[in-house]
């Protein structure tokens, strides 16, 4: 691993801890909040890459495990990850690493579609799939039930699917760092 | 919010002063046990220690309130979930379970300051050098973190004020892909100034 790529790591996880210090906003009607900070694993994994994206994402879990208050609110330290949310925050490694490793293979045949369709994979099925699971495990209630539960975050998430697909492809078109696999 | 102290409360006290990797090891039994543990009767009574704990470290109820209140309509919730799919008693060994990991990380993290939990990690990763993991990258990685935040922060709200100009202010993509942009040159001109100063990439070892 070269220099500029330990550099683009902690860039990144550093934009990821300034992404949740602007105030989260709630959504119409159902008041659900929405922080910008969950974009930053998208954006990760479709602008590093696999490998570079996840580990940005996890640098940043380590040092809010290590107790700075860097996550949306000024919450940290190790309690956030036990809590019921935990599985939410190791899925954003996980969803950044898929959501970069689908854009490299596609990285030649990227257009829109394709590239929301690869965001909303890892950063909505992915994410939620574990995140639930951690949920369901932590409160003991049923997978269903967890599922339920978190089904009106999804607005939010799928708006920041179309925001990280904009972004994604205008990088990629100003400078683009991934190496097609 | 200071980031170099982090949320660490300085009040002197014995826990204050014990290793750092000690206690992180602490939490990870006592997270494990509690999972483990289906009786309410053990699991209040670690709960009532883990808060005595907070006395023994000086703080002040107040404190103790601050690291609960954020998941105090979460546990009420669960607990009502569980009084409906099952019983009270159910309900009582969910929410303890997740108060107590929960105030006891909390006591973890405000009793450790973040550059002593930094340098045990960077000891605890020694061994990883056989899997291929160098410890002093991962240590560069993380002072830049520390050091890009309030850059980026600017960065940011630069980019805010030229778009605010423009009344994009409020779009997400406006504001995000130059924020990504500039962040990427910079990181480039970063690993320019890093190289130049002799730092070596594949370590001395």
């Amino acid at each position: 691993m070269k220099t500029k790529d330990i550099v683009y790591i902690a860039l990144f996880a550093a934009l990821m801890a300034v992404l949740g210090l602007f105030p989260p906003f709630a959504l119409p009607l159902t008041g659900v909040p929405i922080t910008a900070q969950s974009l930053a694993p998208m954006l990760a994994g479709a602008i590093l890459g696999a490998r570079r994206g996840a580990l940005s994402v996890v640098l940043f879990l380590v040092l809010v495990a290590l107790g700075l208050p860097l996550l949306a609110g000024g919450r940290g330290g190790f309690g956030v990850f036990l809590g019921p949310t935990g599985g939410f925050m190791i899925g954003w490694a996980v969803s950044a690493f898929v959501i970069g490793y689908l854009i490299e293979k596609f990285w030649d045949r990227l257009n829109a579609v394709n590239t929301a369709a690869i965001i909303a994979f890892g950063g909505i099925v992915v994410l939620y799939g574990l995140g639930n699971a951690w949920v369901a495990v932590a409160v003991d209630i049923s997978y269903w039930k967890a599922t339920v539960g978190s089904a009106p975050f999804l607005v939010g998430d799928a708006l920041k699917v179309f925001v990280a697909t904009g972004a994604a492809l205008a990088v990629r078109r100003a400078y683009p760092l991934v190496s097609p696999a | 919010m200071n980031l170099a102290s982090g949320l660490y409360q300085d009040c002197a006290s014995r826990i204050h002063r014990l290793p750092a990797g000690l206690k992180v090891l602490a939490l990870v039994v006592l997270g494990t046990a509690v999972f483990l543990i289906p009786n309410w009767q053990i699991l209040l009574g670690i709960l009532a220690a883990v808060i005595a704990l907070y006395g023994v470290a000086r703080f002040s109820p107040q404190i103790l309130w601050a690291q609960i209140r954020p998941l105090v309509w979460l546990l009420v919730v669960f607990f009502a979930v569980q009084l409906w799919l099952n019983d009270w008693q159910a309900g009582l060994v969910v929410v303890t379970r997740l108060a107590i990991v929960v105030l006891f990380a909390a006591l973890v993290t405000l009793t450790t300051r973040v550059s002593v939990m930094l340098a045990a990690l960077e000891r605890a990763m020694q061994p990883l050098r056989f899997v291929g993991i160098n410890p002093e990258k991962v240590g560069l990685a993380f002072s830049l973190v520390l050091r890009f935040i309030p850059v980026i922060a600017t960065i940011f709200h630069d980019v805010r004020e030229a778009q605010k100009a423009r009344g994009l202010d409020r779009n997400m993509l406006a504001l995000s892909v130059p924020l990504i942009i500039r962040t990427l040159k910079m990181a480039d001109d970063v690993a320019d100034a890093i190289e130049a100063r002799s730092y070596d990439p594949v370590g001395r070892k």
